[in-house]
């Protein structure tokens, strides 16, 4: 790679705008593949290589990759972007209907046999213009009117699906690091956290602490080095957000960081991110590396004597390791074991030192914020919510993929109209991975806003969204997710390491049919002790999901009781836990 | 990266083999850089071996004792000698409530081991991991770094022929 020039003008900044434009939005045709993780294992890599293969001679076609463009459910997508600006894009393109797409383009005729997801327009434009466009025979829906799109409000997505995750150019084109550029000109780093404070944003990572007040904390605390993290270690089975984000717009998370760490008066950023996600990890290293060399990262950042850097840490496969002060015990060597706080990493964090810990989605909500101005985020969402939030939506449903919605969107809006599920045959909804519980469906008119989803009995969480058919069973849901906590329990305090334990053993009786009244009145006393006396967030909140299906669905517990499994999933034909049982450690 | 990837019988164990001594050159050595020494062993032999946790507690200046405690806390390390190539078969949630768990056994019946455990001719590893992020392609298998979606108990082995 050539080593470029430092930006160091706000000219300099706008040319390289200009080369993201003609990338982005070519006079030549441009065939985009969705290649984060969903769309290669749906076979992306092969349509990319074929289509490749197709127009190798036709000099006037090129073909790229975008990231996610979150409809996981109709991968592998591939766009056809015209020079004109209209894009169509087509779904399920496996290797047929790859080499079917190059030649139909090729010849300058329509692709047979190819569907068509739908259009949109590539204008130079943050958001997709709603200008009636059309394929060549004009039948096809607009992208952003199709019942997955259209209640979805894209903040944090907004890049996804869209640019060259690894081009900085584009990412300048779509307005990346003008945010910076303002902020590092144009505020003091008090400004930048009264800013963000203004915006109310919350961190995104599940707790819903106010980001504004962590920022000033961390920069008013003492300290001599600071330090800024990005919590990417995305452990709840069921969740991918943030996986999605780091694969598809990396410069959002660094500009986000990098925002912060001149706010906070850090020098240095770590990104923790699962060594389970090596596509994200090497789209990161290409982004530090890029930004490196155009001066958005290092020494003297666009010219305005601020250091700043960001390296990667990988996770070595520990859920607990993604509380904060386990994560960063983790980053220091040591056995990733929670530790009773205060003190907050705030004041001693990373080798003793004042550190701020966000998740990936609430860094990469920063630089919008300071784009836009606190009051457009604050006018999003709800009143104690603010802004977006992006769900991996999956499970019984047809239209699984990632949904990003201003929050205080309805869980039915979410799951029937978003995600097509058909109402009569569900069940419920899991949120909030193994902290998380169910929400029964007369709960669906719930808001998704942090308080709401405390009041049904589950969290907003990192933003796994799990939809359960009739034919889930409640109990062994409940006995899946503390079979998980249970072995993910690190194992420091006694009534998380005993109390899961214990539980797992009655819900294992339950699931068999061998359980009795008392042992659900004795699971639900365990619930209590385990949430009251747990040293950290994975103890403390290992027993929702038992909590809340004994909520809603005590009646499956009682049938259990009887030897029969309402759904009919356990008690007589299951084998589900043989596994875990003879399996003996993980990997 | 993931501890399947790169498993090295052909490298060897030599802890001084010029692979593994180049992706221990940028580490300081102390205490702070034993987790990335580990998982640069672990990447150039398959797993830890005892002569290399007693040369990185040697070389890192660290009680071998936390080492050890470091090496069996993190389920990333396996202390024992992988199969060249390594199942995982996702048990997060959206893969379980879509069946993994039949699919797992597949792979146990099929290959005669448990999760955790090496084939016999050591040519695989059965692992569980608990979510890959491909949640919308459950129930979803890797095979070293490869993702297969929607597999079903009935294909499972023929994934292993495909990924050869």
């Amino acid at each position: 790679m050539s080593v470029e020039t430092p930006i160091t003008t706000r000219p300099e900044l706008e040319d390289l705008a200009d080369v993201g434009r003609e990338s982005l939005y070519p006079d030549e045709l441009k065939v985009l593949v969705g290649r984060a993780s969903c769309g290669k294992a749906a076979g992306a890599d092969d349509a990319f290589d074929a289509l490749e293969q197709t127009v190798a001679d036709a000099e006037e076609i090129t073909v790229e990759s975008t990231g996610c463009l979150g409809f996981c459910a109709r991968e592998p997508l591939v766009e056809v972007v015209y020079p004109d600006g209209r894009g169509i894009v087509y779904e399920d393109v496996r290797h047929e209907a790859a080499v079917e797409l190059g030649e139909a383009l090729i010849a300058g005729r329509d692709p047979s046999g190819v569907s068509v997801l739908g259009v949109r327009s590539h204008d130079d434009n943050t958001s997709i213009p709603s200008d009636q466009i059309e394929d060549a025979d004009g039948s096809a829906t607009e992208l952003s009117t199709l019942d997955f799109y259209a209640n979805q409000e894209r903040i944090v997505l907004r890049n996804a699906g869209l640019i060259d995750p690894e081009s900085v150019a584009e990412y300048v084109a779509r307005g990346g690091y003008f945010p910076l550029w303002d902020a590092l000109h144009g505020f003091s780093p008090e400004e930048v956290i009264e800013e963000i404070q203004a915006s109310n944003l919350r961190g995104r990572g599940g707790a819903g602490f106010p980001t504004g007040l962590k920022w000033e904390l961390t920069r008013n605390a003492s300290g001599e080095e600071k330090y800024v993290i990005c919590n990417a270690d995305e452990g709840d089975p069921g969740a991918y957000m943030d996986r999605s984000v780091l694969e598809s717009d990396p410069f959002a998370v660094i500009e986000g960081m990098t925002i912060g760490g001149f706010a906070i008066g850090a020098e240095t950023g770590i990104v923790f991110v699962r060594a389970e996600y090596p596509l994200a990890i090497r789209r990161l290293e290409e982004a530090i590396e890029a930004a490196r060399e155009y001066g958005l990262l290092g020494e003297d950042i666009l010219g305005t004597g601020v250091d700043f850097d960001v390296e990667i840490k990988e996770g070595a496969g520990a859920f607990v390791a993604g509380e904060e002060t386990a994560l960063i015990k983790s980053i220091e060597s040591k056995r990733g074991e929670p530790e009773p706080r205060p003190p907050y990493p705030a004041e001693s964090g990373l080798y003793g030192q004042p550190t701020n810990i966000n998740n990936v989605e609430t860094w990469a909500n920063v630089p919008r914020i300071v784009e836009h101005g606190a009051s457009w985020f604050d006018d999003i969402g709800t009143e104690a919510s603010s802004g977006t939030k992006v769900f991996s939506l999956t499970g019984d449903l047809d239209n699984t993929g990632l949904v990003e919605v201003p929050m205080g969107t309805s869980i039915e809006e979410i799951v029937y109209e978003i995600g097509g599920a058909d109402p009569g045959s569900i069940k419920a909804v899991q949120t909030g991975g193994p902290s998380g519980g169910c929400i029964a469906t007369e709960r669906f008119e719930t808001p998704v806003d942090y308080d709401s989803l405390q009041d049904v009995g589950s969290i907003m969480g990192s933003g796994g969204m799990i939809v359960m058919d009739q034919d889930t069973c409640m109990v062994e849901v409940a006995r899946y997710f503390l079979s998980f906590t249970q072995e993910e329990s690190c194992g420091k305090c006694p009534p998380c390491r005993i109390g899961t334990k214990h539980m797992l053993d009655i819900l294992e009786t339950l699931t068999e049919g061998r359980g009795s009244e008392a042992d659900i009145e004795r699971l639900e006393e365990l619930s209590t002790y385990v949430a009251e006396s747990s040293l950290c967030g994975l103890g403390q909140t290992a027993p929702t999901p038992v909590e809340s299906t004994l909520r809603y669905f005590r009646s499956e517990y009682e049938a259990h009781l009887d030897g029969e499994c309402p759904a009919g999933e356990c008690v007589s034909g299951a084998t589900h836990d043989q596994a875990a049982e003879l399996g003996g450690e993980d990997v | 990266m993931s501890s399947g990837s790169h498993n090295g019988a052909a490298i060897g164990e030599d802890v001084q083999s010029v692979a593994l001594q180049r992706s221990l050159s940028h580490l300081e050595r102390d205490a702070t850089a034993v987790l990335p020494a580990l998982q640069a062993v672990q990447n150039a032999f398959g797993y830890l071996p005892e002569s290399a946790l007693e040369y990185v507690a040697a070389e890192f200046d660290t009680p071998l004792s936390q080492v050890v405690g470091i090496a069996t806390f993190y389920e990333q390390f396996a202390l024992e000698p992988q199969g060249e190539h390594t199942i995982r078969v996702c048990t997060g949630t959206a893969c379980h409530v879509n069946g993994s768990a039949d699919v797992l056994d597949t792979y146990r019946q099929e290959l005669g081991v448990n999760p955790g455990e090496v084939t016999e001719d050591g040519t695989y590893t059965l692992a569980e991991v608990r979510c890959v992020g491909a949640c919308s392609l459950a129930p979803v298998v890797m095979i070293d770094d490869e993702t297969f979606a929607d597999v079903n108990p009935d294909d499972a082995m023929a994934l292993l022929e495909e990924d050869e």
